[in-house]
């Protein structure tokens, strides 16, 4: 029990992550593309587009969150200080964003500023987020079970480059999502952007890929020392074969395939990540066991999470198979 | 210029959290208001309620915006602001908090949607449903947070080893002292805001002459419901309060200004409490007062201030203001509720301007009280952050105080756009009224989202 609690845990949570990257990276990643577009029509039928699912695809992020404070508080006290600066400035932009989806359809005048604060709080929590992952990533400076390092130490170009990337990333999730629920003009240009999108996420893939053996030793050792290798090369493949398939869907004018196979992009970045770092939850020092909570605690949360969490994901289900299909113009708002 | 980590943090905290508690109260209360609207439309078949349930859903839409971001703020300050919290009560804490996300926000999030955008698009029986659903997923919410604020208060079933709290008992701990009180309390506090706002709309639109069936529709709820819910919550604050002298007895020496222990306690009506020389200042009170109240003994004894030394009191100044606005706005809501159901009775309730422009202004109070009902519970259980278990100060994070110090600064400016903006057009989707739209429920928009969607599956696929 000891040993697989927090293998469980450490599962879970991945999970909420993953779903939360996967569902609010789509929305986010509208409010990303927000700018590249001409009139308000067509900035309504996009907002129409993710309204009804983004609170409960934020709600992902704060079981995340909670999560890590549930069944690792040690790690909890740890990243949240050292990655003060970042996580203040997503949630700050979050702020934005969020209030944009109700502020802009009351406002009149000043409609444009909340245009500006959703695609602003966007960009920036996306950007916020890149940086968080790349900050894990480096290594987290750790002294007696507590966090000894800098105010700044998240700032480095390694961590920029990933901000960027999950700017991308997003955006192109948003690109592919907006194939399924638009038609029209809004449904052409995102076949465009999504083919641009492909190459920037696959160049920054490819550049991420590189940089962290390079620069980090026990990543190289995790990848390129055998056996791993045997096991691991197949993982670069399949994303070829993805991104390949992807870009075939777009020139054929398909609309859900090219959304599928950007989650699937995602689903692939993440597994690499696992595997570079496991088992650390702050790397370099500390592992899953070493921050884990009490089995007591850990216990009689995944006992209500073995129930709760497959009813949320039913009615989950339920909303997006309300609200499913083509929009049309002027439909949606209460 | 050096500043001071734990002062800015806790600044930081009480301006966080003060601005989501508006929210939340409100939305409460407005979920459940709206929830009982369509029941009654479904029921009656009324157009007027169906009109005040889309009108009240737009604002609720503004407001619940509002308190989830607020909210998010919240659960990730913990982490930034106070890790010395999370790693010493966090295996005690951190289910609570997580049996929240899992059994409130999911729910409140999801059904949001369809409570929002779902008019057209699904029958009406499941459109109430999604309204019950966020309505019970706010009240979950509730049951969640106060039964970690409460167990912060008055912690049990728990033991300590090396300084960290290790969970025994979950019953126990879910359902400690002071939780069913202040549940009752706070869930009560909700509904009675919420009352105010909606008595408050309605008193404006009968002023002004327009929408005169919604606006007596509201103006019989709202007074009927706080005439019977504001003597109620006089009831649970007694309650509430003599159980807190139980576990906290300071807390309540600082609510009652009472220094003197060995002296029975007046019920002081005011004073200035001069912390340093351990005394009133002006004081009016009604001598034995509190003791009456307290321990239902004139002569009976309570801890006093002084019993404790000065380190260990809490702010008395902010606990004792507080709570006296807390209670003089629960008379007043008394006072106000009854003297309308009179008017009622008599049958002016609708037309007696005397009456109704002062009530159209008296939308803000609720919030007023929770607020400082919430000051006297933090701030009286000040220097502990976790009752004998963690100082305030001992919490925080090891973070610069200028680091705080620019997250804080930052919290102001946006919270003071966006909370600006959000009253300035919620006030504009009052003065815009409900639509008087004539569609009933319609049965054949029933098959819609199936029919949608199975079209749209074969277009993509
Ligand atoms: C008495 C009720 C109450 C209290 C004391 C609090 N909250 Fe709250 N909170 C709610 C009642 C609520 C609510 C009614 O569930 C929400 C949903 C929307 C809203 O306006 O309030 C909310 C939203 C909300 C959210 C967003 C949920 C979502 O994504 O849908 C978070 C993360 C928190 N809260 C966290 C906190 C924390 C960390 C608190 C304590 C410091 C806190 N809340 C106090
Ligand atoms: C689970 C719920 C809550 C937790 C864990 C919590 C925790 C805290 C913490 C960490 C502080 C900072 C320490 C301090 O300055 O005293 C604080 C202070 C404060 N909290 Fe809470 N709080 C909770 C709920 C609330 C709510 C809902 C309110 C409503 C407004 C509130 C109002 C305040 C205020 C006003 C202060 C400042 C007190 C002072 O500094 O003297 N708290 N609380
Ligand atoms: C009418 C007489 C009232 C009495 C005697 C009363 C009593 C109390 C007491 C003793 C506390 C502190 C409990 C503690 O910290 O241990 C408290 C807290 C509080 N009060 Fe009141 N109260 C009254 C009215 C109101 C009203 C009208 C509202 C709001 C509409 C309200 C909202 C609150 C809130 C939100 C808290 C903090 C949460 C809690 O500890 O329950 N109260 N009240």
């Amino acid at each position: 029990m000891e040993w697989y609690l927090p293998v469980i845990w450490a599962a879970l949570i991945g999970t909420a992550v993953v779903m939360y990257v996967i569902l609010d990276g789509f929305d986010l990643g509208i409010g990303i593309l927000f700018p590249f577009t001409r009139t308000e029509k067509e900035r309504d039928l996009m907002m129409n587009s993710v309204a009804p699912f983004w609170d409960g695809n934020e709600t992902w992020l704060v079981l995340g969150g909670a999560g890590l404070f549930v069944a690792f508080p040690k790690a909890y006290a740890i990243i949240m200080p050292a990655m003060y600066l970042p996580v203040i400035v997503m949630l700050l932009a979050l702020i934005f964003r969020g209030v944009s989806f109700e502020f802009r359809w009351v406002a009149k005048t000043s409609k444009k500023y909340w245009n500006l604060a959703f695609a602003g709080g966007s960009i920036l929590a996306a950007f916020s987020q890149g940086v968080i992952l790349g900050g894990l990533i480096q290594g987290i400076t750790v002294k007696n079970g507590v966090f000894a390092g800098g105010a700044f130490d998240w700032l480095t170009p390694f961590t920029m480059l990933c901000g960027l990337c999950v700017i991308g990333g997003y955006a192109l999730l948003g690109a592919t999502w907006l194939l399924i629920r638009t038609d029209g003009v809004v449904n052409k240009r995102s076949r465009k952007q999504a083919k641009l999108l492909l190459i920037a996420v696959l160049v920054g893939m490819g550049i991420v890929s590189l940089w962290t053996p390079l620069q980090f030793d026990r990543i190289a050792m995790r990848w390129f020392s055998t056996p791993n290798i045997y096991y691991l090369w197949p993982v670069p493949v399949a994303a070829a074969a993805l991104a390949f398939g992807l870009w075939k869907w777009l020139n054929d004018g398909r609309d859900l395939p090219p959304f599928l196979a950007a989650i699937g992009l995602f689903l692939l970045g993440y597994f690499g990540l696992v595997v570079s770092n496991y088992p650390y939850l702050v790397p370099p020092s500390l592992t899953v066991w070493d921050t884990a909570a009490v089995p007591a605690s850990q216990i009689f949360m995944l006992i209500g999470t073995l129930v709760l969490l497959p009813i949320n994901l039913a009615y989950t289900g339920l909303v997006y198979w309300v609200f499913w299909g083509k929009l049309k113009e002027g439909e949606g708002y209460h | 210029m050096d500043f001071d980590p734990v002062l800015l943090a806790r600044i930081q905290f009480a301006f966080t959290v003060t601005f989501h508690i508006i929210f939340p109260t409100f939305t409460i209360g407005l979920a459940s208001y709206i929830a009982t609207l369509e029941v009654m439309w479904l029921w009656t078949g009324t157009r007027r309620y169906h009109h005040l349930a889309r009108f009240w859903t737009k604002i609720f839409a503004v407001s619940f915006a509002m308190g989830v971001v607020s909210g998010i703020v919240l659960s990730y300050q913990f982490g930034t602001n106070w890790s010395r919290f999370s790693e010493v009560v966090g295996n005690v804490v951190g289910p609570l908090i997580g049996y929240e996300v899992l059994t409130a926000f999911f729910l409140e999030a999801t059904f949001l949607g369809i409570m929002l955008f779902g008019w057209n698009r699904v029958p009406p029986w499941l459109h109430v449903t999604a309204c019950i659903a966020v309505a019970a997923g706010t009240a979950m919410s509730a049951f969640w947070i106060l039964s970690a604020n409460s167990w912060m208060q008055t912690p049990a079933g728990h033991e300590i080893r090396n300084g960290i709290a290790y969970p025994l008992d979950w019953v126990t701990i879910v359902f400690n002292p002071s939780f069913p009180y202040r549940l009752a309390h706070m869930v009560t506090a909700a509904y009675l805001t919420t009352s105010f706002v909606v008595l408050a709309v309605g008193a404006r639109y009968m002023i002004s002459g327009r929408y005169m069936p919604e606006a007596r529709t509201m103006l019989r709820m709202g007074v009927g419901f706080a005439a019977i819910v504001a003597p109620l919550q006089l009831f649970i604050g007694d309650q509430h309060g003599l159980n807190t002298l139980k576990h906290q007895p300071i807390k309540v020496a600082a609510m009652e200004g009472h220094w003197d222990g060995s002296k029975p306690g007046a019920l002081v009506l005011f004073a200035w409490p001069d912390e340093k020389n351990e005394r009133n200042l002006f004081e009016i009170s009604i001598p034995k007062g509190a003791s009456l109240i307290l321990t239902h003994d004139p002569d009976g004894l309570f801890p006093g201030l002084k019993s404790v030394p000065p380190q260990d009191r809490p702010p008395v100044k902010n606990v004792f203001f507080s709570f006296r606005i807390m209670v003089g706005i629960g008379l007043f809501m008394i006072a106000s509720s009854w003297l309308g159901v009179f008017l009622w009775w008599r049958r002016r309730l609708f037309s007696s301007e005397w009456f109704l422009r002062p009530m159209s202004m008296m939308w803000w109070t609720g919030f007023v009280a929770v607020v400082a009902g919430w000051v006297v519970t933090e701030s009286g259980r000040q220097p502990w952050l976790v009752q004998g278990i963690l100082r305030t100060a001992d919490a925080i994070s090891p973070v610069s105080g200028a680091q705080v110090a620019t997250t804080l600064a930052l919290f102001v400016v946006v919270y003071g756009i966006v909370f600006s903006m959000g009253v300035y057009y919620i006030n504009r989707l009052i003065e815009k009224g409900p639509e008087v739209v004539t569609t009933a429920p319609s049965k054949g928009t029933a098959l819609r989202p199936i029919s949608t969607a199975a079209d749209a599956g074969r277009k993509v696929l």
